[in-house]
């Protein structure tokens, strides 16, 4: 990215970091940690990498995203209305009755929002299908496939990436987001995943591990994997869960935060307060 | 419309022959239309459908989870997928991917169940489904059906082909034999009345549309008169025939290769209940208890699903 590009991509992060403490702050809940580690990525994304006609969310020449790990929704929702898929006074509706914005992302409510997840592991058999369906059409765009390390607990993870590896799928980039905890604790308190790009190698898949909060060098990632032929590419994001906010960061339940916990709200309203600054200083 | 067999003892085309050239015709048909398999290619033979087109048939291993999911995102491109195997494991294992990346999501899903009750065979209990039928009826607008015979079938396959939506079909992967001449068409939702009686109501469906006629005709020379609805589309259910059928007799027996839990006794229980007609009901079919090895014709025996068996509960319920 150039110097420019770079901080578009900057400000459109914080800007989904300050929309996604608004609407968790609103809600009073929510899931933070796995929201705040995949920014980084969604702003690169968003700002500079996909194919994309936000005033047409269903334009065929677009790449399409399938964000498996759902429960980051918050996150996505911010990235998409930032870049105008829709009004980003809708945030606020976050998880309100009949809401256009549910907990989980929802293909039939939202646009930008290429299929349905929440129930963990479905997003990868679904972008395997996806990503099928555009070689059979003959397209040249790519799926994101953005798949959470503790989702990788799921079988049905192991089994699409069977098939996304074993067919070769250059046109579809899983992306790992390896923030190290889940929501009983860390990655190893639950099911020691052992060595996860080394797993993915050992499917098949052409991997790359990459600072998934260093902007600059996740776009060289996507941009390699984005030229990958004749094999399935992989990207392993070495994260935080809660990246960006120093108290969230270390907060052992940061996978789903409490704002009735005063340390969570003050935390909140600082980190609120220093976005605010940036982003005025940006647009002035 | 329809034409009843002019010799109902004559057997089809293998059923999975049918299934095949009818994904095949529309295929031919219409583009968006792809075929999906979980390594069972060579039992439903869409191998032969991975020869003739190829660069619509996706093989997806035995990862039948995955499967629904691949197709759901085949779905979300806008094409028509089908897909195959064994009953239990194209429902009860994938319920979820089903309910959520199918259904819940607003995608197609054509779902092709094969060998289900006690078509196993030699598979046995762990390949047996007798809730298929219940899973996929709970799911919101999931259209579920058990053809009786082969060319219920391949019009029914047209119709999910043509169609949006989640569809369930079950069949046996063998010849069975003929309810219908070649070339009778059908509406989706609606049952047919195949024989017009006075004292009891037979609903059945799937394979056991034929017994059911077969019990009708034995009954009919004991004194018993009966209707007999073919009731091919279990959901959704044709709820006005059966009303209207049931009004007046002295009982109803629903038959199903199924069990009664959720299939098509429970639907037909439903609707006789709510609508205080107050015509008593039997459902006719399997009752607590898993699946086992065996022949077909063996297993339908054991588990009480031929005309004999359906003959001797009328009988019963009439005493």
């Amino acid at each position: 990215m150039t110097p420019n590009e770079l901080a578009k991509a900057e400000l459109l992060a914080t800007k989904i970091r300050r929309d996604v403490l608004r609407m968790l702050e609103h809600v009073g809940s929510g899931h933070l940690g796995g929201s705040m580690s995949i920014v980084e990525l969604l702003s690169v994304l968003y700002s500079h990498r996909l194919h994309i006609d936000p005033k047409n969310p269903r334009w065929e020449g677009r790449d399409r995203v399938v964000l498996s790990k759902g429960h980051a929704g918050p996150a996505w929702y911010a990235a998409l209305a930032e870049t105008g898929f829709f009004d980003t006074e809708k945030l606020l509706t976050l998880n309100d009755g009949g809401t256009m914005l549910p907990s989980h992302p929802d293909r039939t409510k939202t646009p930008g929002v290429d299929m349905t997840t929440g129930s963990l592991g479905q997003g990868t058999s679904a972008a395997a299908g996806i990503a099928t369906g555009l070689r059979m059409k003959g397209s040249d765009r790519h799926v994101y496939l953005i798949v959470g390390d503790g989702e990788l607990n799921e079988g049905q993870c192991w089994e699409a990436f069977e098939f996304i590896a074993g067919n070769r799928m250059d046109n579809c980039i899983t992306i790992i987001d390896w923030n190290k905890r889940q929501l009983d604790g860390t990655l190893e308190e639950m099911l020691d995943p052992f060595d996860i790009p080394a797993k993915m190698k050992a499917f098949g898949f052409d991997v790359q591990v990459v600072n998934g909060q260093d902007m600059q060098a996740l776009d060289s990632a996507l941009e390699r994997a984005e030229a990958t032929e004749g094999a399935a590419p992989c990207i392993v994001m070495d994260t935080v869960k809660g990246a960006g906010i120093p108290f969230f960061e270390t907060y052992p339940g940061n996978h789903s935060v409490k704002f009735s916990d005063p340390a969570v709200a003050k935390a909140a309203h600082e980190a609120l307060a220093e976005y605010d600054v940036v982003i005025e200083g940006s647009e002035a | 419309m329809f034409t009843l067999a002019k010799d109902r003892s004559q057997k089809g085309k293998e059923l999975r022959v049918v299934m095949v050239e009818s994904i095949e015709a529309a295929m031919d048909a219409d583009d968006r239309v792809v075929a999906l398999e979980a390594d069972l290619g060579g039992a439903s033979k869409f191998t032969n459908i991975q020869k003739s087109h190829p660069e619509r048939f996706v093989q997806c291993g035995i990862a039948e989870a995955d499967m629904v999911g691949i197709a759901a995102g085949l779905s979300v491109e806008g094409f028509r997928p089908f897909t195959h195997t064994f009953g239990p494991f194209a429902t009860r294992r994938c319920f979820d991917q089903i309910f959520l990346s199918g259904a819940y999501a607003h995608n197609t899903l054509n779902i092709y169940g094969s060998d289900p009750g006690f078509c196993v065979g030699t598979n046995g209990g762990t390949h047996t489904t007798w809730e298929d039928m219940a899973l996929m009826r709970s799911i919101p607008g999931a259209v579920v059906c058990d053809p009786a015979d082969e060319t219920q079938l391949r019009w029914i396959v047209s119709e999910f082909a043509a169609t949006e939506g989640i569809h369930y079909i079950r069949a046996n992967r063998k010849d069975v034999r003929n309810v219908y001449e070649p070339g009778s068409t059908f509406q989706m939702g609606k049952g047919n009345l195949l024989v017009q009686g006075s004292d009891v109501l037979l609903v059945a469906c799937g394979q056991l549309v034929s017994e059911a006629l077969d019990a009708a005709e034995a009954l009919a020379e004991q004194g018993v008169s009966c209707s007999v609805i073919d009731m091919f589309c279990v959901k959704p259910l044709d709820e006005e025939l059966l009303l209207s059928e049931a009004a007046g007799k002295k009982l109803v027996v629903t038959f199903e290769n199924h069990g009664v839990i959720g299939g098509l006794g429970d639907a037909c229980a439903a609707v006789l209940a709510e609508s205080g007609c107050g015509v008593r009901l039997i459902r006719h079919g399997v009752k607590e208890r898993f699946g086992q090895v065996g022949t077909p014709a063996w297993l339908q025996k054991d588990f009480h699903l031929t005309a004999e068996d359906l003959v001797n509960t009328v009988k019963e319920g009439l005493a």
